[in-house]
């Protein structure tokens, strides 16, 4: 069924209380680390302070010897795993690069690796024991940098990674994982054509997604091998299968329980303590909780990976693109595995063009492995893409708007990476922005506005969901991703809108591995859709059962009744004169009528409605100090339909927020050799409460036909637009361009210096 | 070294513990007395996720000593609702959907609180900066702030002003 | 955290006897907000912390004769809550008042944040720019000292074992005498000084200044009081002229390093532009004194 008619509906877009707020606004809510067992071990994790070293020997008989010591694992507690592409989380992954992750195996491959762990009766005394585990590392060269480890002489972190996608194959192993490229048209032909083309390079620095909860979980292995996980992730079944792979042990002997999640943007769709505090509780016999530190957080997880983006644009005077070219160099960390495959092909699919050629590099360096981050790559890319539009927009004389609307895709648009769009509705956020009064107000001195576009695809894949009806008439649906940020309220109002039912006769839970289907992680902004388009079609099955009822109870035939309001009533005057029967009244009676009224769904959803968004940010420089104060920021997106509009919001807020800290802040500073120097939040800055203006978040709803009442994915393109919405205002304030990330003050006042040299100096 | 004995006052109960000297004050009432409400965000005092009010003060509980709290009064996360209805702060956090994950939560609503003890009448800007040691990276602050502006707008028409 | 004894001495003499009798490293705790995260970080590792909130007199702050009498624990809060104070030294609640977020506040004190020893502290340039002096008690009594002279590079203090100190004696303003504090920072807050400045100056009836103090934070291993940046202001109005020669005594003042908070080219040219900005703010407070 369609529900796509947004005057009919009565719950769907409408903002009711999510049914789990009152126990996260109580602090009763349970997250990864609040969760204890009786017997329960402490574990602590001992982790490489070199960037690259291999391990030569680890002695861990004094940690041993420790009073309250129970356990020690190294790599060699776990099974060597082959070398197997895994498609469990989000992104490209291998399961033997994961589990060397969780514990490094021969070398430490950056500062921060985990080399051990010790599992002991307090966190303190598993704390000194780390300390006592004597590790002999014979100390290598290391590379940070990408286009260093690109370099033809840098150290190699893989003796056996030679780059894919190269023809001939190389012979000599390198740190570039592999090459891509996509084409489309005639490159040369296309800059041929142009009369005007701007070429540009832009850097962008990895950032971490910056979750406040660190990682955490609990795990208890029986004797008879049959374990329990509690832990915040983005999936639970992502949890499991890792975990079920690298011990080496069946799906059915681990139930994997979903806490709730403290934020992970993509940085949790992947696990680093799981195995290991399985390990130490299979070793021990007891419960064992593995917790992060901030710290540990910083150094030995995420981030998102930064960059090197390479632009050439050719156009027409009139501003019409005639060729596009691209070159992006991603960094993967110490495993290969960066987004530069989105990356490449989100940068160009915002615009109609003829002529584009697109080549990406994969390349790993000393760093800690990246995990995806909202719109995992994008960001990247179109930080480059829309930060050299702008470029050409000013050389041309054109309306930043202007320029985007007349090169912008449309349906039937051929995206560089092959699949033709449909139900686009970037012109629709482009007229919006347009006609929106922040892009009217006027600016001061100092003060500038830079306009900014993004595309995510948005993801559909597998989902699971369940509805049953309690024997009063309420409700309860189970689905089977972790709710990141009030997933379990849209949940909750597409089955009531099905059901006909108030809101809050519905109650969702998020269920464990073993009570409900299979379902992949949460990310790819795809809960809403295809958890959505589950839940759906699960309550209208139930509503199918409910009219059968109804009829059994009337004795006529079930396609004489109707489903209305959440009443059966008798489909017309030929049916029978019946007093309708509320989903209680059937409810009450579902033992005599054929038992529980119930029904799952699993389902592999398409269709997942691309994404656009357009941004406008206003800011002012300070040109003495460099510091750039954001002064507004007006985000538009098509959101397909808003199920819960301040949900939707929150997303869009959100990941301007997070866009504006990578543009203007964040980075990850490294020593000399090879050290995290800022692994805390005091020095890797996120955006704080008086940093940010109100973010005026413009819902555009241009319905997804494929998801039942409209939805797409609203939670990764409003992250793509921000670090060349701000690039754009700053140049408009300054007259000068940043192009490299983050655009701190001290980088803004160089440019400013370039630009009019102080006369204090000059003296 | 003996575990030090600790008589205090927690969410207006007279509460008794045992600790050992390092042990925080977030250690003390997440480990010993299972208020689990309070959150451990990065223990440096830089993300607000353990904020509790020490005598009328919020400060980190990560970044004060368990051993540090005898004789004083403290309030958590787990006794600002007021008895079984929850305080104007906690009700327009979700009415305003301020929180997403909700783990910088509790120690926003205790923040937000301590605030609007003190003034009725906040700024949006001097509201902006008391929270500027809650970190949270879900709803870039937005809805946080409506629902605190909202909230001294509910204790204001409480107090008749 | 690792493992440590905890004292509470409720009277001067015997945080003394503890704080002098301890075998290994003790740390005086005050608010503990920087403490504590050296603690766990491991950077410290002190056998015995000496809590100095229970003695009477380490909390609270008092006028006595041409003095503000200031308690080496009184939190943050304390200070930006004393309207005297504030007034008289709206520098000196400024810098106290930008240490950490307001939950610091509520635990952080003057004499943590001069003990501390960090070059880029802010409460402490204004302190200094008052020309505070420091109550200081140890075996050998009591002795006084001015703030400037407490913190000897990062790190470090000129106090001797079992000294701790116990109250801030700051000096009332003097007719048209007022201060400011400034300090940059890339975010808005929850930020440690880049750079920070403090300026104390005084006017005589026609805004020409007759005595001032400008001292800098994070350029140099200690803050730095700049007698050149003085010397631009004594005897002058704040023109142009007078600014522009303040600002270049201020960059010379800097032997900054480069890190992960700025690069010395940065902090040297902002040290300028907040010498500036502190003294227009100061001079401005100073004529409506």
């Amino acid at each position: 069924m369609s529900y796509l008619d947004k005057a009919a509906l009565k719950v769907v877009g409408t903002r009711p209380i999510r049914p789990d707020g009152v126990d996260k606004v109580i602090g009763r809510a349970s997250f990864g680390a609040d969760y204890t067992m009786p017997g329960m071990l402490w574990a602590k994790v001992k982790r490489s302070p070199h960037a690259h070293a291999r391990i030569l020997k680890i002695d861990t008989s004094k940690a041993e010897k420790l009073k309250g010591v129970l356990a020690v694992v190294t790599a060699a507690d776990f099974p060597n795993i082959a070398n197997e592409e895994a498609f469990v989380g989000e992104g490209p992954m291998n399961f033997r690069d994961l589990s060397r992750n969780c514990m490094a195996r021969d070398k430490a491959l950056y500062d921060g690796h985990a080399v051990a762990a010790v599992a002991a009766t307090t966190a303190a005394i598993a704390e000194e024991a780390c300390e006592l585990i004597d590790v002999q590392y014979e100390v290598l060269p290391h590379v940070i940098d990408v286009e260093e480890a690109m370099a033809p002489d840098a150290p190699v972190l893989h003796d056996d990674m030679f780059t894919a996608g190269v023809e001939p194959k190389p012979t000599k192993a390198s740190n570039v994982a592999k090459k891509i490229t996509f084409t489309k048209g005639d490159i040369a032909k296309g800059f041929a054509e142009a009369e005007v083309v701007i070429e540009r390079k832009y850097s962008t620095k990895p950032v971490h997604q910056a979750y406040i909860e660190p990682h955490a979980c609990v795990v208890a292995v029986a004797p008879d091998g049959q374990t329990t996980i509690w832990s915040s992730s983005q999936g639970q079944f992502m949890v499991r299968a890792y975990c079920a792979k690298l011990l080496g042990v069946d799906m059915a002997d681990i139930r994997a329980v979903p806490a709730e999640i403290g934020g992970g943007f993509g940085g949790k769709t992947l696990v680093y303590l799981e195995p290991v505090a399985m390990a130490l509780s299979k070793k021990t016999g007891r419960p064992v909780k593995l917790v992060m530190s901030r710290e540990e957080v910083f150094r030995g997880t995420g981030p998102a990976a930064g960059g090197t983006i390479e632009v050439k644009i050719g156009a027409k005077r009139s501003g019409r693109i005639t060729a596009a070219e691209l070159v992006l160099k991603y960094q993967a960390g110490a495993f290969a595995g960066s987004p530069v495959g989105p990356g490449c092909m989100c940068a160009f699919a915002m615009y109609d063009l003829d002529h584009v050629h697109i080549t990406g590099y994969d390349v790993v360096s000393n760093r800690p492995k990246v995990a995806a981050y909202r719109a995992p790559g994008a960001p990247n890319s179109s930080f480059g893409v829309e930060s050299c539009l702008d470029e050409l927009a000013r050389e041309l004389g054109i309306d930043p708007l202007a320029l985007r609307e007349m090169n912008a895709a449309r349906d039937g648009t051929k995206t560089p990476y092959g699949p033709t769009l449909t139900n686009v509705g970037y012109l629709q956020t482009i007229e919006a922005a347009k006609n929106h009064p922040n892009f009217k107000i006027p600016l001061g001195p100092n003060q500038g506005r830079g306009i900014a576009s993004g595309f995510w695809f948005n993801i559909g894949g597998e989902s699971s969901a369940s509805v049953h009806v309690n024997e009063d008439g309420t409700v309860a649906v189970v689905e089977g991703n972790p709710d990141i940020g009030g997933s379990r309220a849209s949940m909750a109002m597409m089955a009531a809108e099905v059901l006909g039912i108030p809101y809050e006769k519905v109650r969702p839970v998020v269920g464990d591995t073993a009570s409900i289907g299979f379902t992949f992680l949460t990310g790819g902004s795809r809960v809403t859709f295809a958890t959505g388009m589950a839940v759906t079609q699960a309550a209208e099955k139930v509503v199918e059962q409910l009219k059968s009822r109804a009829a059994a109870i009337w004795d006529i035939s079930p396609e004489a009744v109707e489903w209305k309001d959440g009443k059966a009533f008798p489909a017309g005057a030929n049916a029978g004169s019946f007093e309708p029967l509320s989903l209680a009244d059937i409810a009450v009676k579902s033992g005599r009528t054929g038992g529980p009224i119930t029904a799952e769904v699993s389902i592999n959803a398409q269709g997942a409605g691309p994404g656009f968004a357009t941004h406008i940010c206003d800011v002012e420089v300070d040109r003495e100090t460099g510091f750039v104060k954001i002064l507004r920021y007006t985000a538009v997106q098509d959101v397909g339909r808003a199920i819960h509009p301040s949900y939707v919001e929150g997303q869009i807020q959100g990941g301007v927020t997070q866009g504006v800290g990578w543009a203007l802040n964040e980075e990850y500073i490294y020593d000399k050799d090879g050290r995290l120097e800022n692994a805390g939040f005091l020095d890797y800055r996120i955006p704080v409460a008086s940093d940010m203006p109100m973010i005026d978040a413009v819902m555009v709803e241009v319905p997804n036909p494929r998801h039942p009442f409209g939805a797409r994915g609203v939670g990764e393109v409003p992250i793509v637009p921000p670090m060349a919405a701000v690039a754009n205002a700053i140049a408009d304030a300054i007259g000068a361009r940043m192009r490299d990330l983050p655009m701190s003050p001290p980088k803004v006042r160089a440019v400013l210096d370039e630009l009019d040299p102080p006369r204090m100096a000059a003296e | 070294m003996s575990k030090h004995h600790v008589t205090t006052t927690i969410n207006g109960e007279p509460m008794e513990y045992l600790c050992e000297a390092q042990q925080t004050m977030l250690d003390v009432l997440r480990d010993e007395l299972g208020l689990t409400g309070s959150k451990e965000g990065c223990s440096s005092g830089d993300c607000g996720a353990c904020t509790i009010i020490c005598d009328g003060n919020i400060v980190c509980s990560c970044l004060m000593l368990g051993v540090e709290a005898e004789g004083r009064e403290i309030t958590t996360i787990e006794g600002i609702a007021r008895g079984d209805e929850l305080h104007p702060v906690q009700q327009k956090f979700l009415e305003h959907a301020a929180l997403q994950c909700g783990f910088c939560t509790p120690g926003l609503i205790v923040a937000a609180k301590a605030l609007l003890d003190t003034t009725l009448n906040p700024t949006e800007e001097e509201a902006r900066y008391w929270l500027a040691g809650n970190l949270c990276r879900c709803t870039g602050y937005d809805k946080i702030l409506r629902a605190v502006m909202d909230a001294a707008s509910v204790l204001r028409a409480e107090a008749g002003r | 955290m690792p493992r440590v004894n905890y004292e509470a001495p409720t009277s001067v003499d015997d945080a003394v006897k503890v704080l002098a009798g301890a075998g290994g490293l003790a740390k005086v705790l005050s608010g503990g907000t920087d403490l504590l995260v050296q603690l766990r970080s491991g950077r410290l590792k002190p056998e015995t912390i000496v809590d100095i909130k229970r003695i009477p007199g380490m909390i609270g702050i008092r006028e006595e004769g041409d003095f503000f009498l200031i308690g080496a624990a009184t939190p943050g809060v304390m200070l930006s809550s004393h309207a005297a104070l504030e007034h008289a030294w709206p520098g000196i609640v400024e810098g106290a008042d930008l240490i950490g977020s307001t939950q610091v506040q509520g635990r952080c004190s003057l004499a943590g944040n001069l003990c501390n020893a960090s070059p880029a502290a802010d409460s402490v340039p204004a302190v200094i720019a008052a020309r505070t002096t420091v109550v200081i008690v140890g075996p050998n009594g009591k002795r006084e000292a001015p703030a400037e002279s407490i913190c000897t590079g990062p790190g470090r203090t000129s106090l001797a074992k079992g000294e701790f100190i116990v109250e801030f004696k700051i000096p009332k303003p003097k007719p048209h005498q007022c201060d400011s504090y400034l300090r940059f920072i890339p975010r808005t807050e929850m930020d440690i000084a880049v750079v920070g400045c403090g300026t104390n100056v005084t006017l005589d009836a026609n805004g020409v200044c007759t005595d001032a103090r400008v001292v800098l934070g994070a350029v140099a291993p200690t803050t730095v009081i700049v007698e050149d940046a003085a010397k631009a202001l004594i005897g002058h109005k704040l023109d142009e002229a007078t600014l522009a020669a303040l600002d270049k005594a201020a960059q010379a003042a800097c032997k900054p390093i480069s890190d992960k908070r700025g690069t010395i080219e940065y902090r040297t040219k902002v040290a300028g532009v907040l010498a500036r900005r502190t003294a227009a703010i100061a001079f401005e407070r100073a004529a409506q004194r």
